[in-house]
C-alpha cells in the first residue's frame, strides 16, 4: 500500500468521516460560542442608552422592543392660547410609537394615542403617537403639580457613543477614566522594562555561567515562582515607609519588579539553555568575556524569550489591581483603570451603560496587545510547560 | 513632575543605570582588581570568572531577596504581633480560627481549590481537543484564550451584567435570568445570592478565564504525541474516544499537572473576583480577600499576617513539589 493510500485508510478508520468532522465541528462552535457570549453582551450594552440596557436585553439590541417606558414628568414653559393655558411638548425620544398611555401606575395603558384624558381641575391631556403631549387648563397651572406619563411604546434600536464619550471625559468614581488610562500606562511601562533588563543578566548566569550554588539558586527561583505576593505586601509597604518613598509610583515600580522577577528569570533561563552550546563555546574560546558573549551573542538571540516576557508582565501589571491598591494607594490622581472600574462597580453599579463603556476602555489595551502579539504570548507560556 | 514624565524619566535612569552597572562592574572587574597581564594573569582571569557570576546576578538577588523572600518572614514575624505591637504569640492564630468569617473563607477556598483547576483543565482539554485538527482552529483558540488577556475587574464587570436580575414582571437583561424565567415562569433569580450556588457562580468567572490558558498549553501538549502510538491503537481497533482517554491522556500526564499546578496558584491568590462582584457578602468570602480586609479595613495586620501564613502554608506542598520536579530536572 502506498502512503496516500494508507493515509486514506487510517483517515476512515481514525473517525475522520462526515459524521464525526460534524460533531467536532458543532461541539468547538458550541463552546467557542459559550466563551464570546459574555464579552459580546457588554460590547453592545457599551453602545445602548442606558434605558435601553435595563430595558431590555442585549441581545435583542438590534430589534425595535414593545415595552413599558419609564414614567415621564410633564415639564415645559406654559403658554396662554385662545382663553386657555396650555403646556406643550415631546414626552419620547423622536422615532418612539407610542401604544397606549395612561397617567397614573395603575392603569398605565388607559388611553390610546390621540385621545384626551381629563385630569382633576378641567385640565385636559393628550398624547399623540408621536410622543408630542398637550396639556391645557382654563386656569394656570403654574401652582399645579405636574402629572406624570406612562406610556408603552416600541422603540427603535438607538446606539450611540455617548457612554464612551462621558466615561474618557468626565469624572466619575473620583477621577475620569483618560486619566486612569495614563496613570496605568505609567505604572505599566517602567514595570515591564526594568524586570526584563535585571532579568536578563540573572538568566544568563544561571544559564551559561559555572558557580559553585547555581542549582541552588534556581531552585530559590522555581520556588519563589509560586509564593503568593499576599505575603509580600505589609512587609515592603513598612519598608517603603522605612526608606521614605511610601505610596507612590516609585515604589509601585520597584513592587512589580520584584515580583516579575522570579518568572521572567525562569523563562528567560529555560530559553537561553535551549541557545545553540557551540556558538557561545566559540566565543569563549575566541577568548570573548562573558559580558561579551551576553551582550552580543545571547540578548540579540533571546529576542523571542525576552518579548514573551515582556507582554506578559505589561499585561499582568495593567491587569493589576491589588499591588496597585497598595502601593499606589486610592488617592484620586494616582488612581489606575482597575481600581477605577472597581469603584466604578461599586458607587454607579446600577449604570450599566457607564460600567460597560468604562470596562471596555480599560480592557482594550490588553485585547489590541492579545491579538497583535498573541504568538509571543502563547510561545511564552508554553516554554517549560510542556514536559 | 507629571508622572508619565517620571516614568519616562524612570526608565532611562534605569535602563542607563543597570546598563552602566554591569558595564562599569565587570570593566572593573577586568581591568582594575583582576587584570589578565603579566605575572598572574592566569589566575587573575580565573579569580575574575569566579566573581562575574555574582555580579550578574547581584541585582536580581538582592530584588527577589528584599521583594520576595524576606516577606516571608517578616510575616510570619508579624503574625505574632497584636494590634497595638505587642507579642501575642498564637494568639491571632487563635482568634482568626474562632471567627466564623475565617471558618467560612477557608472552606470557601478548599471549594475553589476543587473546582476551578479540575474544570478549567478539563475544559482546555476538551477545546484543545475538539481545536486541534479543524480548519478555524486558530480562531477558535484566540477566542477562547482572549479571557485570559483582561483583568479580573473587567471580567467581572461583563459576568455581573450575565447575572443581572431585573425585578420580576419586568424583562431580563441578562441570559441566565431570561431563560430562566422564559422557560420556567418563576420570579428571576439573584444569583449571587443563592447559598453555596453564588460560590460556583464566581467559580465560573475563574474558569472562563483559565480555561484558555490550560487549552493553550494541553494543545501543544496534544500536538507533541508520537502519531505512531496514535495508528497502533487505530490499527488495533481503538475508537476515538477509547484514543483520546487510553492513549492522548496518559501520555500528555505530566503537562495535565503542571496546568493543574499553576491553575491551583493562581486560585489561591483571587481576590479581585470576589471583592468587585460580592465583596464576600452572602458568604462567599475567601482567604484573600479576608487577608485584604483585615490589613486595609479593620487595619488588623497581626490577623491580615496571619491569614496570610495560611495562604502560604496552602500554596507550600505545590512549591516543594515544583522545586523537586526542578532539581530532577537538572541532573
Amino acid at each position: 500500500m502506498d502512503a496516500t493510500a494508507g493515509k486514506h485508510v487510517m483517515d476512515k478508520i481514525a473517525g475522520r468521516k462526515s459524521g464525526l468532522v460534524w460533531a467536532v465541528h458543532l461541539s468547538a462552535f458550541a463552546l467557542v460560542l459559550l466563551w464570546v457570549v459574555p464579552t459580546l453582551g457588554l460590547l453592545v450594552s457599551s453602545f445602548r442608552t442606558g434605558d435601553q440596557i435595563v430595558g431590555s436585553g442585549w441581545w435583542q439590541a438590534v430589534s425595535t422592543q414593545v415595552q413599558q417606558l419609564a414614567a415621564v414628568r410633564i415639564a415645559g414653559e406654559e403658554v396662554a392660547r385662545d382663553g386657555l393655558f396650555v403646556i406643550e411638548g415631546q414626552l419620547f425620544a423622536a422615532g418612539t410609537e407610542v401604544n397606549a398611555w395612561g397617567t397614573s401606575s395603575v392603569q398605565p395603558e388607559a388611553y390610546a394615542p390621540g385621545a384626551v384624558a381629563d385630569l382633576d381641575g378641567g385640565v385636559t391631556l393628550t398624547v399623540a403617537a408621536d410622543g408630542s403631549f398637550v396639556l391645557s387648563s382654563p386656569a394656570t397651572m403654574a401652582d399645579l403639580r405636574m402629572p406624570r406619563v406612562f406610556a408603552t411604546a416600541a422603540t427603535p434600536p438607538e446606539f450611540t457613543l455617548d457612554n464612551y464619550g462621558t466615561v474618557i471625559a468626565s469624572p466619575l468614581a473620583g477621577q475620569s477614566i483618560g486619566q486612569a488610562f495614563i496613570n496605568t500606562l505609567t505604572v505599566a511601562i517602567p514595570a515591564t522594562i526594568i524586570p526584563i533588563l535585571v532579568a536578563a543578566f540573572a538568566a544568563y548566569a544561571l544559564a551559561w555561567m559555572e558557580f559553585p550554588g547555581r542549582a541552588l539558586l534556581v531552585a530559590v527561583v522555581v520556588g519563589l515562582l509560586v509564593v503568593p505576593l499576599q505575603l509580600a505586601l505589609i512587609p515592603l509597604l513598612q519598608f517603603h515607609n522605612w526608606i521614605g518613598i511610601g505610596k507612590g509610583y516609585l515604589g509601585i515600580w520597584l513592587a512589580h519588579t520584584g515580583f516579575g522577577l522570579p518568572l521572567a528569570i525562569y523563562l528567560l533561563r529555560n530559553y537561553m539553555i535551549g541557545l545553540p552550546r557551540d556558538i557561545i563555546e566559540n566565543a569563549r574560546v575566541d577568548g570573548a568575556t562573558d559580558f561579551q558573549i551576553f551582550t552580543r551573542i545571547v540578548l540579540p538571540l533571546s529576542f523571542p524569550a525576552l518579548a514573551s516576557f515582556a507582554i506578559f508582565q505589561f499585561l499582568w501589571t495593567w491587569n493589576d489591581l491589588l499591588v496597585a491598591l497598595v502601593f499606589l494607594g486610592t488617592g484620586n490622581d494616582q488612581q489606575v483603570l482597575t481600581g477605577n472600574l472597581v469603584n466604578l462597580m461599586g458607587s454607579r453599579g446600577g449604570d450599566w451603560e457607564i460600567l460597560s463603556a468604562s470596562a471596555f476602555v480599560s480592557i482594550l489595551v490588553p485585547l489590541v496587545v492579545f491579538f497583535s502579539l498573541q504568538r509571543f504570548l502563547v510561545r511564552g507560556l508554553l516554554a517549560g510547560s510542556v514536559k | 513632575m507629571h508622572p508619565a514624565l517620571q516614568a519616562l524619566v524612570v526608565v532611562a535612569v534605569a535602563v542607563g543605570g543597570c546598563i552602566a552597572y554591569f558595564y562599569a562592574s565587570n570593566l572593573i572587574l577586568d581591568k582594575v582588581l583582576f587584570p589578565a597581564r603579566g605575572l598572574n594573569a592566569g589566575r587573575n582571569t580565573t579569580r575574575a570568572n569566579l566573581i562575574r557570576p555574582w555580579l550578574f546576578l547581584a541585582p536580581a538577588v538582592g530584588l527577589l531577596g528584599l521583594y520576595l523572600a524576606y516577606p516571608v518572614f517578616a510575616t510570619a514575624w508579624l503574625s505574632l504581633y497584636g494590634r497595638d505591637d505587642s507579642f501575642v504569640g498564637f494568639e491571632n492564630y487563635r482568634l482568626m480560627f474562632a471567627e466564623p468569617k475565617f471558618g467560612e473563607s477557608f472552606f470557601n477556598n478548599i471549594l475553589w481549590l476543587v473546582v476551578v483547576p479540575a474544570a478549567s483543565t478539563a475544559f482546555g482539554l476538551l477545546a484543545a481537543q475538539l481545536t486541534d485538527r479543524i480548519a478555524w482552529g486558530n480562531i477558535a483558540k484566540s477566542l477562547i484564550f482572549m479571557p485570559m488577556a483582561i483583568s479580573f475587574v473587567g471580567a467581572s464587570v461583563i459576568w455581573k451584567l450575565v447575572y443581572e436580575a431585573r425585578p420580576a414582571g419586568q424583562d431580563q437583561i441578562g441570559l441566565p435570568n431570561a431563560l430562566y424565567v422564559w422557560f420556567s415562569g418563576a420570579d428571576p433569580v439573584q444569583w449571587l445570592q443563592l447559598p453555596l450556588w453564588n460560590n460556583v457562580f464566581l467559580m465560573v468567572v475563574l474558569i472562563w478565564i483559565q480555561s484558555g490558558f490550560a487549552m493553550v498549553i494541553l494543545a501543544a501538549a496534544l500536538r507533541g504525541i508520537p502519531e505512531e502510538t496514535i495508528e497502533a491503537a487505530i490499527l488495533d481497533g481503538a475508537g476515538p474516544f477509547q484514543i483520546f482517554f487510553r492513549i492522548k491522556v496518559p501520555q500528555i500526564a505530566g503537562t495535565i499537572v503542571v496546568v493543574w499546578t499553576t491553575i491551583t496558584i493562581t486560585v489561591l491568590k483571587v481576590f479581585d473576583i470576589v471583592l468587585a462582584m460580592t465583596n464576600g457578602q452572602w458568604e462567599t468570602q475567601v482567604l484573600a480577600n479576608y487577608m485584604y480586609d483585615k490589613f486595609f479595613r479593620s487595619l488588623d495586620w497581626g490577623m491580615g499576617s496571619a491569614a496570610a501564613m495560611i495562604i502560604m502554608a496552602l500554596v507550600t506542598p505545590i512549591l516543594i513539589w515544583n522545586v523537586i520536579n526542578a532539581r530532577r530536572e537538572m541532573r
